[in-house]
């Protein structure tokens, strides 16, 4: 009896601990459920909106409709899909070994950074809009246009990124590195890019965003269209048709596509730092 | 209760392994951050550089470890070997959150193109040595600060250095832990038989682990006199609350205040 009452399991939760237990479950649960019902409740607005103010399909659509046409349609717009696809995560593969590449040059060569950083800048700060046509009038194949454009895009947080990391090695780990009589790339190997991977990622995260944005924006400035046509080109053609629910459906599916994106790329992130990292790790307390 | 006040005589009879000769640091145009030290240090010593903070010590420690040229003045290795007998200890662990323990030990002999598997016994033993066993496979945020210092130590060990530099690496620890720590460090320091330079602001800490203690003062940056604790290692926890402790604390507590006042008239 008088062990059980000193048993701090079974006998002494206080107060405080159970509203925190509470406090953990309801945000649990939370995160899952409340997203679905803004979705649902959304959805049904939508729809109610339209049954009652009898809305023709070609000025708004139901949600029914654009579902219906995402599931009619899906010969044309899972080929566009491929298409945006293809070119974003190429992009993005560009993005990632320039980004880093760059970086790493730049972390090498203090010269080299202080010539070309301010113009990587330039690049970055100029709307790819505005920068676009020039690119589809310089370049023959509309692939590659359309690959540069989101390029372009992508390619600067990936080296901003990777720059600040190979800069924020531990000062006392340099310090030793130069006791021991570390060479240039075993500090570079072994300091530097582990110290730089978590800004990478981030980078990287970010990065895919844009390379979708990149790809989307350049396909509405090429807008040549044919065999070979992405997301964005369906979207304009069916403008031009007044086939609203497929504007919807390739909508809906860019938006699920950059959704998904961030998704592998933070799984990705987390599989790689969660042994050591700050930001992966759970608290107990 | 002997105090000696000379460096010369205290390490007449050892090998000389390091010479600090005349040297000044001086940052920028005038900032002079030590002005004027000398320093024999011999196989075997324990010194500690004592002295509040702006007096100098990390900077003497930083230009014994090569990472700093002197001013004016110069240091020799009586050996003329630098890189393989040399380790260092700062005040935070210093490991790389990526790596595991027995990876970090390997450091050392990694920067020098040797395999892992090679040393693992050596990184073993060094673990040991530090009473992590067991730990090998965990990564540095999963240790307590006391036992992440512990690793730092033996990565610092592994190698056998014939010098090993400390940089306050205890000041952020609890006292207890401190105190543990202390007393490993001195069967360690017996046991692969190295010397050791100690930088601290404690003055209880320097007379516990050290047979040598430079007191330094600040502004500049300066030696003032050496201490020479007589007491053989190794060194037990007793020594703690001995009448001889006290007594060199008593000291070493009067000369440092001397060095910030300057003698009593």
């Amino acid at each position: 009896m008088s062990e059980l009452a000193h048993d701090p399991v079974t006998s002494f939760v206080d107060e405080e601990e159970r509203a925190r237990a509470r406090r953990e479950l309801r945000n649990r649960i939370g995160k899952w459920i409340l997203p679905v019902v803004v979705f649902a409740v959304g959805i049904l607005a939508w729809d109610w909106t339209i049954r009652i103010n009898e809305i023709p399909h070609y000025i708004l659509p139901g949600p029914g409709l654009v579902f219906q046409t995402l599931i009619q349609d899906r010969a044309i717009l899972l080929d566009a899909l491929m298409v945006t696809l293809q070119i974003t995560l190429l992009a993005l593969l560009v993005a990632v070994i320039g980004g880093a590449g760059l970086a790493i040059l730049f972390n090498q060569s203090r010269l080299v950074e202080m010539s070309f950083y301010p113009y990587a800048v330039v690049l970055q700060v100029t709307p790819i809009v505005a920068i676009a046509p020039l690119i589809f009038i310089y370049v023959e194949s509309k692939l590659v246009g359309l690959l540069i454009c989101a390029w372009i895009v992508a390619f600067f947080p990936v080296l901003s990124n990777t720059t600040l990391g190979l800069k924020s090695a531990d000062h006392n780990l340099r310090d030793l590195f130069s006791i021991y009589g570390a060479n240039r790339w075993q500090r570079l190997l072994y300091l530097q890019l582990p110290s730089a991977l978590p800004y990478f990622l981030g980078g990287l995260r970010i990065a895919g965003g844009l390379a979708l944005i990149g790809s989307v924006v350049a396909e509405f400035v090429a807008g040549a269209g044919g065999i070979g046509s992405g997301l964005a080109f369906r979207i304009l053609e069916a403008g031009y048709r007044l086939n609203i629910p497929r504007m919807f459906a390739g909508l809906i599916l860019i938006a699920v596509t950059g959704v998904l994106i961030y998704a592998v790329l933070s799984l990705v992130s987390h599989l790689m730092l969660r042994k050591w990292h700050e930001s992966a790790i759970k608290r107990e307390s | 209760m002997e105090m000696q006040v000379s460096a010369a005589e205290s390490s007449a009879s050892r090998n000389k392994l390091l010479t600090l000769h005349k040297v000044d640091k001086v940052f920028g145009r005038d900032v002079v951050a030590l002005r004027n030290m000398s320093l024999d240090i011999c196989e075997g010593d324990f010194i500690s550089l004592l002295g509040p903070s702006g007096c100098g010590k990390s900077t003497a420690l930083r230009l014994i470890a090569g990472l700093m040229q002197p001013t004016n003045g110069f240091i020799r290795w009586e050996d003329g070997r630098q890189g393989e007998s040399l380790s260092v200890v700062f005040q935070e662990p210093t490991l790389m959150p990526w790596a595991t323990v027995e990876k970090n030990v390997w450091l050392p002999m990694r920067l020098k193109g040797i395999s892992f598997a090679k040393v693992r016994d050596d990184i073993r033993e060094a673990l040991n040595l530090v009473g992590l066993s067991g730990f090998e496979n965990s990564y540095p945020r999963e240790l307590s600060g006391g036992m992440k210092m512990r690793v730092s130590i033996a990565r610092a060990m592994v190698t056998r250095p014939k010098l090993v530099l400390m940089d306050e690496p205890f000041a952020a620890l609890d006292e207890i832990t401190r105190f543990k720590l202390n007393n490993d460090l001195l069967q360690m320091k017996v046991k692969i038989d190295c010397t050791v330079v100690f930088v601290t602001h404690s003055v209880f800490e320097s007379v516990f682990l050290s047979d040598r203690i430079v007191i330094m003062a600040a502004r500049p940056g300066r030696v003032m006199q050496e201490l020479k604790v007589d007491k053989p290692y190794p060194r037990e926890e007793d020594f703690r609350t001995s009448n001889d402790y006290a007594a060199y604390c008593r000291a070493a507590s009067q000369a440092l205040k001397e060095a910030q006042e300057g003698p009593r008239q």
